[in-house]
């Protein structure tokens, strides 16, 4: 009988213990088994990539389809490669794709939004993105705007 | 009664063809040591001592308290090592064991520890079960009758669902011995079992290790200082004292030895070749010499 | 002076020796696992004391920590009008640091302490000399069910101890405090990763119970066989798998979330 009670104890106690994994997994860092089934590799070179980093958000229209892998430097163009990991399900963007970096909010967190363009064929995995804004540099803005004030 | 049983006992002991044992006609001395010296630090324990331990007979070791007599029950087992010297076991040197074939001969010996040793999570039936589980796989009807068969022996079959801690000294002991015993050993050796024990459980336990010994056929090894109750039952006698075998024979013959030391430790004299004080300074210059 | 670096040196080498006494201690517990319907209930027995009986403090503390770190993030963030983000400063601090850090402390003094004290007091009572003269290994009989029953616990209650420690955080931040629970929910989703941050914090958790119960188990079958020596030994199981915890924990730290 206390036998019995011990084992049936222990074998809660570890119930209880993966429960809490599922929990942690799903619940709090809102991992979608489904969303990591596959995923296509696209780049795009930035002239400034100002801020963002590796596990930033990919984003169309606001709506999250993937994130930034990886990011380098060109050495021969001096200018920065992200590697961007995109869901298999939305794989019909146009090689005229525009990628912008954005701020979210005035100080927030930098994430990339895309914009599908009218061109006839799509991005396959490796592609790369041509059409591309850098990320908005604070001091450049103030550099133009006081610029512009001297000119008036 | 106790003595009807144990001859029921030793006869079906004869009717399994012995156990198994391995006995030659020369190899009368379970326990042979040669030349053992053995130093913990920079105390010397055992400086070129022999022993011969003979088979089926009794065997006590006697000496002043921290003599090692314990400590040579430990070499003897292969707890720890000698630093020279050989320990001959049923013929096999332990130092020379390795791991596993130590293990397998520390199974044909039983030791009875001064604490009695039982495990203090399990009850009594347990405690004596339990060599028999880890080491057969017997059903668990035989291993029933083979545990009562000891309690019983023992004289503590009702007391087998108490647990260690319910007790008394001396039937911890006896329980200890029931464990010591269950799988029937070759030789059971004891560390001090009438330590700490009343006139009655001392009585007892002396009557079960002759008991022990004639039916099962035994070879018993008693460290004690007790001398009386060793001396009442012992066919051999080694006193031992600063590493040194200091006499040897028959309880008759130690008791006629002339040397002042086992005199001293026979007739349990306050003062003699162990002083009576620690090593000191000339009392009269420590008395006076107090402020300088 | 030459006695002071003398006495370094043979310090050192005694820590060294003691270093590798119990490494090799732990390979032999663990090396040749005995017979698995015998290691079994050990090993039940041993998740029992070491894990089940440890629940309560875990689950007290986590549920404390959660609603004071909930508690102490309002206010802070309030002032930035991102009270919001309070679920994700949560849920980060205690998956990555304090879940796996806490839980470990608590551990060693509860589960710790006591392993130390029952192996020692049965070193002192013989019992582990008797097992030998039984001719069952310790080693593998008393020591390796409570090292494996100590590596799969800790991180148990560290998960369990997240958990509890969000319920805590959530409890006073959305139904106390009034922050809406979508956004909760959806800034701590978002900031935490699974991989990142609560594999991580469970591959902490993994190296501090081998820490922990190392030292405990150690430190029990190396003590000095008296009751003084028990209590020393129980001290030094605390203190020594507390400083290993917390020194762990920065090097664990600085590889795994550190940029460099």
């Amino acid at each position: 009988m206390r036998k019995k009670t011990l084992e049936l104890s222990v074998g809660l106690f570890m119930l209880a213990g993966f429960i809490s994994l599922a929990v942690l997994a799903l619940n709090v860092s809102g991992l979608n088994l489904a969303q990591e089934k596959g995923s296509y590799t696209i780049y795009a070179s930035f002239e400034n990539i100002g801020g963002l980093t590796a596990r930033s958000k990919v984003t169309v229209a606001g709506v999250t389809i993937g994130r930034v892998v990886n990011i380098s430097l060109d050495k021969d163009s001096f200018s920065g490669i992200v590697e961007m990991s995109i869901n298999k399900d939305y794989n019909t963007f146009t090689t005229d794709t525009a990628a912008a970096i954005l701020t979210a909010g005035l100080l927030g967190e930098k994430y990339i939004g895309l914009v599908s363009g009218a061109d006839e064929e799509f991005l396959q995995d490796g592609g790369r993105i041509d059409d591309t804004q850098s990320a908005l540099v604070l001091e450049d803005l103030i550099g133009q705007f006081l610029f512009n004030k001297v000119n008036e | 009664m106790v003595r009807e049983f144990w001859t029921a006992i030793a006869v079906g002991r004869a009717g399994l063809g012995g156990s198994g044992k391995s006995m030659t006609v020369e190899d009368n001395n379970i326990v042979t040591v040669r030349g053992l010296s053995f130093s913990r630090g920079d105390r010397v324990i055992f400086d070129n001592a022999d022993f011969d331990i003979p088979r089926g007979k009794i065997t006590s070791i006697m000496g002043p308290s921290g003599t090692g007599k314990t400590t040579l029950l430990r070499l003897i087992t292969g707890q720890i090592k000698a630093d020279k010297g050989t320990i001959l076991v049923n013929g096999e040197e332990i130092s020379k064991l390795n791991r596993k074939d130590l293990y397998r001969l520390r199974r044909k010996m039983g030791m009875l520890f001064q604490s009695g040793a039982l495990f203090t999570d399990r009850t009594v039936y347990e405690n004596v079960a339990f060599p028999l589980r880890e080491h057969t796989d017997l059903p668990e009807s035989m291993i029933r009758d083979l545990v009562l068969m000891k309690l019983h022996a023992v004289g503590l079959r009702g007391a087998r669902d108490l647990m260690p801690s319910e007790l008394s000294g001396g039937m911890t002991r006896r329980a200890a011995l029931a464990r010591t015993i269950v799988l029937d050993p070759e030789m059971v050796m004891y560390d001090e079992p009438f330590t700490g024990q009343d006139p009655i459980a001392m009585g007892v336990l002396v009557e079960l290790i002759k008991l022990l010994n004639t039916a099962l056929g035994l070879t018993s090894v008693v460290v004690s200082h007790d001398i009386h109750e060793a001396a009442s039952i012992s066919d051999k006698i080694y006193l031992i004292s600063e590493g040194k075998v200091m006499g040897e024979g028959s309880p008759a013959q130690l008791r006629e030895d002339s040397s002042p030391l086992v005199r001293q430790f026979m007739q349990g004299l306050p003062d003699g070749p162990v002083p009576f004080h620690y090593p000191a300074q000339d009392y009269r210059d420590d008395m006076l010499g107090g402020d300088a | 002076m030459i006695a002071w670096i003398r006495s370094l040196g043979r310090s050192g080498l005694g820590t060294l020796q003691v270093l590798g006494r119990s490494g090799t201690f732990v390979v032999q517990s663990l090396c040749g696992v005995p017979k698995l319907n015998k290691a079994l209930p050990l090993l039940n027995q041993q998740l029992y004391a070491v894990g089940v009986l440890s629940l309560p403090i875990i689950i007290v503390s986590g549920l404390f920590i959660g609603m004071v770190l909930s508690l102490q993030g309002y206010t802070i963030l309030v002032d930035y009008g991102s009270e919001q983000a309070v679920g994700q400063m949560l849920a980060l601090s205690l998956v990555r640091e304090l879940g796996p850090v806490v839980t470990a402390l608590l551990f060693a003094g509860r589960a710790g302490s006591s392993l130390t004290a029952e192996i020692g007091l049965m070193k002192a009572t013989e019992q582990i000399t008797s097992l030998e003269m039984i001719g069952v290994d310790p080693l593998r009989y008393i020591i390796a069910p409570r090292l494996l029953a100590g590596f799969i616990s800790l991180p148990m209650l560290t998960l369990i101890f997240n958990v509890v420690g969000i319920g805590g955080g959530y409890l006073v931040a959305v139904d106390w405090l009034g922050v809406y629970d979508g956004s909760f929910w959806s800034n701590m989703q978002n900031a935490t990763d699974f991989k990142n941050d609560v594999m991580n914090g469970i591959i902490k958790s993994i190296a501090f119970a081998f820490t922990v119960s190392w030292i405990a188990v150690f430190q029990g079958y190396d003590l000095v066989p008296t009751s003084e020596g028990i209590g020393r030994a129980t001290t030094k199981t605390v203190v020594y798998s507390s400083l290993a915890v917390l020194g762990l924990d920065f090097i664990l730290t600085a590889v795994m979330f550190g940029d460099f």
